[in-house]
């Protein structure tokens, strides 16, 4: 029931803009196929100036959550920018298999995009779906967080190596882990982690939990020793002085945190893997939709708000356009993939 | 006293008041069609508070979820149509008191009850928040483990009829919610390759198909004489008829708001949890015990009172440590981030005008309720004049669209008349209906908490007794289950 209530306030005026469009455009449409259609039998749809009615913007993800919150106000920006409604439908479940059938499995034409998050790079591993990110057609990747280490300030691994160390002489079992699921992203971040360090994956033992902040409450508890999510996820309970961030999976140190070290700084290992979002669409777009959605989202993109938004939310800000948007989300599905086999979390 | 004289200058501000008109009215609508929860509300509401400043921002968010979740009980009451899982909780005795022509002292009660739950969490959330949020942050998945294990057991007991029956409904909820893959190991169960059911059984729908088809359906076979004819209501006496339940009942309108609270602080449960408990409390100690389920007001009170203090009290944990109490908090927190208020202990030390303020708000909105929860009643009581053989299809209309706005798809359509002909069937063989919506509710946290406690503790059994409080709530449980047992057998002993 979300598309009746575009996300600006005055419902009424959206509506009479959208009549007046159609009408108008309904005449336009009417003479230019009337002039055309009389040379070439092209179909109505590819003549009309794109776009010309709303636009759904698919969310694999619950309402609420990060992806619904960055889908929401790219919505909005989008809205502006195109000069149509366009409306978030969230289509959750199945670890997102859901909604990313969803979005690919659209028409091609414009009007049907969505958000495509990085477990689209997992699932075919694991066997749920035959969906791949060659699928899509990937408009650009807006946003990307990179993972972290944290472990509770009481712990008595106080730095990255120090951990590393009690890890690898632990043997089987001896440490515990949660933030996500089981095969979760946050997982994958820490078994690749332990792989860079030649440590075997058993040595740590996952806890599924359901997101980032379940498994740090687990940890404050003294429930798990450490949670390898995103530094961001954990920004209250670290202000607050219950939890400490060891490392951050990112060739840069984080602006938000600037005392944190990276994780290459901390151990010398050269992990490092972000969470990211990109836009994405069905393959086989018309061009004129391609190119007018491309610009929008890049004008969306370097929008102050949506600048501030990111900023103040502590979500990490990465452009990243068509070709090199595809290129990372290729090289992750690699990775992810070659982890996901060493841990026997892929089906064969 | 000056800071609280700027908070009050801050929410005094027309602009703000009459936001919180605005979503306070927003949030009726919402949470009085069935389907549309208090969660949908708060996400709708995100995108317009980016161009507002942080008390109005929090205000309209704040407004717009406790009337939505008081909302969600006139449909409850009229049509017998739960708006959320918490309300189900005591649907039955709301929806019989409709029957009996006492709607007015239905919605009343749950009404006012509400209001003074509000209240009452706001007031602990004002006083108590950094000991309560400490404690919330010692709950671990044994803790919860437990909880849900009293809370499954509160389905049975409190249930009318026999406790064998209640059981089956409960295991039809349990298997209900074992289906899909959004368990702790993430294998697909029961989906036979389709890929709507890898998302589960999503209980929106099955409870709109429990509850509301499954009445259409009877109305269909039973004709006008099997269905239930609503009384019309008036909303006269709607508040004085409340003091009467005020003096009669306080010791249940303080007990549920305080277990409501303290639950709702609980990030791992929440609303529905503590209505079903305090439901269970009211029963246990009720000098008529026998009355309820079939039309007793003294339940609507303490669980009424009960889940409106577990919306104030989630907003313990999140205020102090980022944690969210629950689906409306989650939100709520980034919100707060956006504005500047980013939560911590230090929440408290950084402008604290913000945080008067929105405990202001708070109050307010419990307070605003009541004039626009008397609207609402007067308006929705409307629908029981309509005639039967008009309001069945239209309630049926409700329910589809209902359930396909959860889903986005028809899948969510077909879901809700699955449950609509199993709720038909249900109740035509005189199983409860509502341990079914409690055990597809609490059946994924209860196997959650016990396979990631299973995982922790290396399978080890005792470790679910070896945290003290993991220990208390356990043995609680625990006795919950034996003392009937004990009883029974003393019982026939003596015979």
């Amino acid at each position: 029931m979300l598309h009746p209530f575009p996300p600006r306030l005055p419902l009424g005026r959206v509506g009479r803009n959208n009549s007046g469009g159609e009408t108008d455009m309904n005449r336009k449409t009417f003479l230019t196929g009337l002039a055309v259609s009389a040379m070439l039998a092209v179909p109505g749809v590819a003549l009309a100036e794109y776009p010309e009615r709303p636009i759904e913007l698919i969310v694999p993800w619950g309402a609420g959550g990060g992806t619904d919150a960055v889908g929401r106000i790219f919505a909005q920006l989008l809205q502006d920018e195109l000069g149509t409604p366009v409306n978030v439908v969230n289509r959750t479940g199945g670890s997102g298999v859901v909604g990313h059938s969803a979005i690919a499995g659209a028409n091609p034409d414009g009007y049907t995009i969505g958000i495509m998050t990085i477990e689209i790079d997992m699932m075919h591993w694991q066997g749920l779906t035959e969906l791949t990110y060659a699928d899509f057609d990937i408009l650009a990747m807006v946003n990307a967080d990179p993972g972290g280490l944290m472990v509770a300030s009481d712990s008595e691994y106080q730095d990255a190596a120090t951990l590393r160390d009690a890890i690898k002489a632990g043997g089987a079992g001896s440490f515990k882990g949660s933030g996500t699921g089981q095969g979760g992203i946050w997982h994958l971040g820490a078994l690749g982690w332990l792989m860079s360090e030649e440590i075997p994956v058993e040595n740590l033992t996952w806890v599924p939990s359901e997101g980032a902040a379940a498994g740090l409450t687990d940890m404050v508890a003294g429930g798990v020793n450490l949670v390898p999510s995103s530094l961001a996820e954990g920004r209250a309970l670290i202000e607050a002085g219950r939890v400490k961030p060891l490392a951050s999976m990112s060739n840069e140190r984080q602006a938000l945190f600037p005392d944190v070290p990276t994780l290459k700084e901390a151990t010398g290992s050269d992990w490092t893997l972000s969470v990211w979002r990109t836009i994405a669409a069905p393959k086989g777009m018309p061009e004129d939709a391609r190119a007018k959605l491309n610009a929008a989202i890049e004008a969306a993109y370097n929008s102050e708000t949506y600048q501030n938004f990111m900023n103040e939310r502590g979500f990490g800000l990465r452009w990243a356009g068509p070709e090199e948007a595809t290129q990372i989300v290729a090289e992750d599905d690699a990775n992810l993939g070659a982890v996901m086999k060493e841990a026997g979390l892929a089906k064969e | 006293m000056n800071v609280l004289g700027q908070a009050l200058a801050l929410v005094a501000d027309p602009y703000v008041l009459l936001v919180m008109l605005a979503s306070g009215i927003f949030g009726l609508f919402v949470g009085s069609i069935p389907g549309l929860t208090a969660t949908m509300a708060t996400a709708l509401l995100v995108p317009i508070t980016f161009f507002m400043d942080p008390v109005p921002a929090i205000a309209a968010i704040v407004t717009a979820a406790a009337m939505s979740i008081f909302a969600g009980d006139i449909p409850g009451a009229l049509l017998r149509i739960p708006g959320t899982p918490a309300s189900a909780a005591y649907v039955e005795d709301a929806y019989r008191m409709t029957r009996d022509g006492r709607s007015r002292d239905a919605l009343g009660a749950v009404l006012v009850f509400s209001a003074i739950g509000g209240i009452f969490g706001t007031l602990i959330l004002i006083l108590a928040s950094p000991a309560l949020a400490e404690i919330a942050l010692k709950f671990s998945s044994f803790e919860y483990f437990w909880l849900v294990v009293l809370g499954l057991s509160c389905a049975i007991f409190v249930s009318p009829g026999s406790p064998l029956r209640a059981m089956v409904s409960l295991v039809i909820g349990l298997f209900a919610a074992t289906i899909g893959m959004d368990n702790p190991a993430a294998q697909a169960r029961f989906t036979f390759g389709n890929l709507d059911l890898l998302a589960g059984v999503s209980f929106i729908p099955a409870m709109i198909g429990l509850f509301a088809a499954a009445e259409v359906f009877r109305a269909m076979v039973h004709g006008r004489k099997g269905a239930t004819a609503p009384l019309q209501p008036d909303t006269k006496g709607l508040f004085s008829s409340q003091i009467a339940n005020m003096r009669r009942y306080p010791v249940q309108a303080l007990r549920g708001s305080g277990l409501g609270t303290l639950i709702g602080a609980l990030p791992g449960a929440g609303a529905d949890i503590a209505a079903w408990i305090s439901y269970a409390v009211s029963k246990r100690f009720s000098r008529t015990p026998e009355r309820f389920g079939h039309g007793h007001v003294e339940g609507l009170v303490e669980a009424g009172a009960s889940n409106n203090a577990a919306v104030s009290g989630a907003w313990i944990p999140a205020l102090v440590f980022g944690i969210p109490g629950d689906s409306i908090t989650a939100i709520v927190i980034g919100v707060l981030y956006v504005k500047g208020m980013n939560p911590g202990p230090t929440i408290f030390l950084h402008e604290p005008q913000l945080i008067y303020a929105l405990f202001i708000v708070f109050l307010l909105a419990n307070l605003l309720m009541l004039p626009l929860g008397w609207l609402a009643i007067r308006l929705a009581s409307r629908v029981l004049k309509v005639p039967q053989k008009v309001l069945m299809p239209i309630i049926l209309l409700f329910c589809i669209v209902g359930a396909f706005s959860i889903t986005n798809s028809a899948y969510g359509v077909v879901l809700m008349l699955v449950f609509g002909v199993l709720g038909f069937l249900m109740e035509e063989n005189d199983i409860p209906i509502a341990p079914a919506i409690l055990g597809l509710v609490l059946g994924p946290m209860l196997e959650k908490n016990f396979i990631t406690s299973m995982i922790k503790a290396d399978g080890n059994w005792l470790a679910f007794f070896e945290r003290p409080i993991a220990a208390g709530i356990g043995a609680l449980a625990i006795l919950v289950w034996l003392v009937p047992l004990v009883r029974l057998i003393l019982r026939r002993r003596a015979a």
